[in-house]
């Protein structure tokens, strides 16, 4: 439990409190990067390569050179100059195996898209047209496509000695062959996921105003202005004050928008060579094929049983398709190993991993990287139910952990605490009267209709409060008006994060919500944060905000204690109104008080530093755990191969809900873009490494029609961390693939097929049926 | 590139000035009109975050030449309402509804859905779905816009 509950009466923790972002986004004031505008600025737009792998043989730029209008067209060569090396500074150990190339491609190219030219012009048409005059010859190699190709030829890096970026696993384990060799009950088989994008509804982009000597301001899309400047310091080794990141509003990130890609870097070199104001604004087609790609992932389970169906040993060979330029190498996929014991009592565990260069764009974190974890042992435990001729929902009731249970280590050595697994799982099923399912499923079955239910169940590990997240900062302050200010290291791409803070605020201080307006998104002006990332800023943002205002309410305290004759523990504040216990004479409010201690400072006690602020940095938990059962019932015409969802209860438990509207939109958007990956999204690449999905009409995104009405079953466990709050940014995402999954399964069971190649497309269904 | 003189109201008020023949609706709205709210999601009428409403129906302004709206009535977003306090109701219903996160695709979802509602008869909560189907959003899961579609089909009947 937290030692700094919700106040009794809070009036805004878990309320749906409307958003203050709101007021500008529906009416069109919002300020993304592509509406900044500054005074002289160029545009940039790059060439790229279109082969996936082979030499440059020869670039003539001449032409796009003469074009009036064009102020530059830079290759590796020029840009080069500045020394910028991409590493991930940020999420890369210093030794990791990053591929020595530039910003640019310097004498080869290695996907569909490498950049190879940027060109700045003094319109964006104008730079477009001087990309287009750029000729590039290659002399084109055979690229390496998919992970058993990655397996067996030549490096995608030649400095490297093979394919590998990575490789763990558990270690040798002599008796886990015999735990399966007696085993009762063994099934086992591969599940792959297909390569998406996170396609945020804004692309990337950036605006660059250099200022003399290595100074920069940056107005960046991404996800934290402080992560970005220091990675865009580190990269070109400028000391990191000089590098100034400012965000106002950003169109969704999903992990795209994290740190900042070769491209991204070699604008700012561009407009640093210049010394004049650079613009970029990524288009689709570019975001497409080069922007970021990630859920490239299989995963091989076998899985051991006893008479009884308790789980005895699960082994796991997971393999990751990082692409040619990586966001890093070292990424958060690492989790999956970690987490695949999931919420089920595991004794024996045994896994190995492995990632691997690619001829293809990049692989960059998405909401949930380590989403395999609870894909893979999720179906495979269906996969197990029938096997077995057991119940999957009884299956998962005999080895799920109880609250008894905890804290409970599990087979990867994570202690699970405060989580509600079991509880969840029987809300979620009790939505769904599955007897009455049952039976609608044999009748609709009997009419030759094949409906199916499927549920599964995670926990999502949030907060990660690890080297650059270890933590987050509030200062907050009551303005000389009574009026309150916070400034914190968090960041929204749309999550409602200042509205959630101003809620927590305005409660602790006992002030009315819309006196606070909470100030982010300037890694000048607000301290160090790693803004979104890890579905981290509930706990540690909240955290820190419910610190600094407790210091401060009890500042307000002693003023009014101090200046009415009082004791502190006597003095009330609500809605900004001050009142003492026992003096009922007394009617007094936080501006008054404020006034006193910026004007009328001889009102205060007399050692007390002058002004109404407070700061703390809150530095949490490792990790935060919060669990989650998702149930899906759906359709399959077994002629057309279309799936229909036809219901979707999310049952899940986030600790302290700060504000019900905001969480519903984290899982919803979470579910529908697990869902997506299911059936809909698939970045394909051809046999010659070309790209296939290059429009949205070829990258399928689900829109209003495709999506079920997600009924909510909230439950609370608090955690230990100022709050009781918990992150919810992820596990929507990961918990629906095998929640849709199973109950395509569950529906297609009379054939006797498994569903385990995404995406479940129709052709995909049809095909498996007849085949 | 040749230059063409074109003029045509927006917001109500009458907007002259030169562009390229080439120049997309949407571009010249955004850099030459000072109207930021439709945005480029796609530039190829797929996600329809650059819905305006032109001549009362709802276009794809990166799909339409600037030169195209010479003489016509275009409406952006920023045309619903000049004032936060006194939002378009349906506006007002995105916002109580959660309808939007990041908010990038909303002034897209908006234009639609305000054309459709002047629209007589107007449509029902189907047709309206069917409309916003032409319409990408990543961050809500499209809840709390069809949350709106069906106040908005609730107040026809």
């Amino acid at each position: 439990m937290s030692d700094r509950p919700p106040a009794p009466g809070a009036r805004f923790i878990g309320k749906r409190v409307q958003r203050k972002e709101d007021g500008r986004l529906i009416t069109g004031r919002g300020t993304y990067v592509d509406d900044v505008v500054v005074a002289g600025m160029l545009h940039a737009a790059f060439v790229r390569s279109n082969v996936a792998r082979g030499k440059i043989t020869s670039l003539e730029a001449a032409q796009a050179r003469a074009l009036p209008g064009v102020v530059a067209v830079y290759t590796a060569a020029e840009i080069d100059r500045l020394n910028g090396r991409y590493s991930n500074a940020i999420f890369d150990t210093p030794d990791s195996p990053y591929p020595d190339s530039g910003l640019l491609a310097r004498s080869d190219v290695r996907f569909v898209g490498d950049p190879v030219a940027i060109v700045v012009a003094e319109t964006r048409a104008l730079a477009e047209d001087a990309a287009a005059l750029v000729e590039v010859e290659y002399l084109v190699e055979t690229p390496v496509v998919g992970i058993d190709a990655a397996r067996t030829m030549p490096p995608v890096h030649p400095e490297h000695a093979d394919n590998l970026v990575n490789t763990q696993n558990s270690g040798e384990d002599a008796e886990i062959e015999a735990i399966f060799a007696g085993a009762a009950f063994c099934v086992e088989d591969t599940i792959a996921n297909c390569r998406q994008t996170q396609l945020p509804m804004e692309p990337r982009g950036l605006v660059v105003s250099p200022h003399g000597a290595g100074e920069v301001t940056i107005h960046l899309a991404c996800q934290s202005p402080h992560i970005a400047a220091l990675h865009i310091s580190r990269v070109f080794g400028l000391p990191e004050q000089q590098v100034r990141v400012i965000a106002k509003d950003v169109g969704g990130a999903f992990g795209l928008k994290v740190t900042s890609q070769r491209d991204e870097l070699a604008v700012i070199a561009a407009a640093m060579l210049l010394g004049r104001p650079v613009k970029w604004i990524e288009d689709r087609l570019e975001n497409l094929t080069a922007g970021g790609q990630c859920r490239d992932d299989r995963m091989h389970v076998r899985l051991a049983f006893d008479a009884d169906h308790r789980l005895l040993a699960a082994d796991i060979v997971y393999d990751f398709d990082f692409g040619a330029y990586p966001h890093g190498t070292q990424p958060s996929s690492s989790l999956v190993t970690v987490m695949f014991p999931g919420p089920y009592r595991l004794p024996r565990y045994r896994w190995k991993a492995f990632g691997w260069y690619t001829n293809t764009a990049g692989m960059v974190p998405y909401r949930g990287p380590w989403m395999m974890e609870m894909f893979s042992r999720e179906v495979l435990f269906d996969i197990a139910a029938r096997h077995m001729g057991i119940d999957p929902i009884e299956l998962r009731r005999k080895n799920i952990i109880d609250t008894g249970d905890q804290p409970f280590p599990t087979a990867a050595g994570v202690v699970l605490t405060d989580l509600s697994c079991r509880e969840t799982m029987e809300v979620t099923v009790e939505a769904i009267d599955v007897a009455a399912f049952r039976r609608e499923q044999a009748k609709a079955r009997e009419e030759g209709r094949y409906i199916g239910l499927g549920i599964a169940n995670g926990i999502e590990p949030t907060t990660v409060s690890f080297g650059y997240y270890s933590s987050d900062v509030a200062h907050i302050r009551v303005e000389p008006g009574g009026r309150v200010t916070a400034t914190t290291s968090t960041f929204s791409q749309g999550h409602g994060t200042v509205t959630a803070l101003a809620q927590i605020i305005a409660d602790r201080l006992g002030v009315r919500f819309e006196d606070v307006t909470v100030v982010d998104g300037d890694s000048a002006t607000t301290g160090f944060g790693g803004g979104a990332g890890g579905s981290r800023q509930a706990v540690a943002g909240g955290g820190a905000a419910i610190v600094a205002s407790d210091m401060l309410r009890e500042k307000i305290n002693r003023i009014a204690a101090h200046a009415y004759n009082a004791n502190p523990e006597s003095v009330r504040i609500e809605n900004g109104v001050v009142t003492i216990d026992g003096s009922p004479e007394v009617r007094s409010t936080v501006a008054e008080i404020s006034e006193m201690a910026y004007l009328n400072t001889d009102r205060l006690p007399p050692d007390m530093e002058a002004g109404l602020e407070m700061q703390y940095r809150h530095r949490p938990p490792p990790m935060v755990f919060a669990n989650a059962t998702h149930a899906c019932i759906c359709e399959v015409d077994v002629e057309t191969g279309m799936v229909s969802i036809l219901r979707w209860v999310a049952g899940g438990d986030c600790g302290q809900i700060i504000n019900p509207s905001l969480v519903e939109g984290q899982i919803a958007g979470g579910v529908v873009q697990g869902i997506a990956g299911v059936l809909f999204e698939h970045i394909q690449y051809d046999e010659n490494g070309q790209p296939r999905a290059v429009t949205l009409k070829d990258y399928l995104v689900p829109t209003a029609l495709d999506v079920p009405r997600i009924e909510f079953r909230h439950m609370c466990t608090p955690s230990s961390t100022p709050g009781g709050f918990k992150g919810v940014g992820e596990g929507g995402a990961m918990i629906s693939p095998p929640a849709l999954v199973n109950a395509i399964s569950d529906a297609l069971a009379p054939f006797g097929k498994r569903w385990l190649e995404m995406p479940l497309s129709p052709d995909r269904i049809v095909c498996g049926l007849e085949g | 590139m040749s230059l063409h003189f074109i003029e045509f109201e927006l917001n109500g008020r009458t907007v002259e000035g030169t562009c390229e023949a080439r120049r997309t609706l949407l571009d010249y709205l955004r850099s030459d009109a000072g109207c930021t709210g439709p945005h480029a999601g796609c530039e190829h009428g797929v996600c329809g975050a650059c819905t305006v409403i032109v001549d009362g129906k709802a276009v794809r302004s990166c799909l339409m030449l600037a030169v195209q709206a010479n003489g016509k009535a275009v409406e952006t977003v920023e045309g619903l309402t000049d004032n936060e306090q006194n939002l378009h109701p349906i506006q007002k219903m995105f916002r109580e509804e959660f309808a939007l996160q990041c908010g990038f695709c909303t002034p897209g979802f908006l234009m639609t859905l305000v054309a459709l509602d002047r629209t007589e008869p107007r449509p029902n909560a189907a047709e309206m779905r069917a409309a916003l189907s032409g319409h990408l959003c990543r961050c809500t899961g499209y809840q709390g816009i069809l949350r709106v579609v069906d106040r908005l089909a609730e107040e026809t009947r």
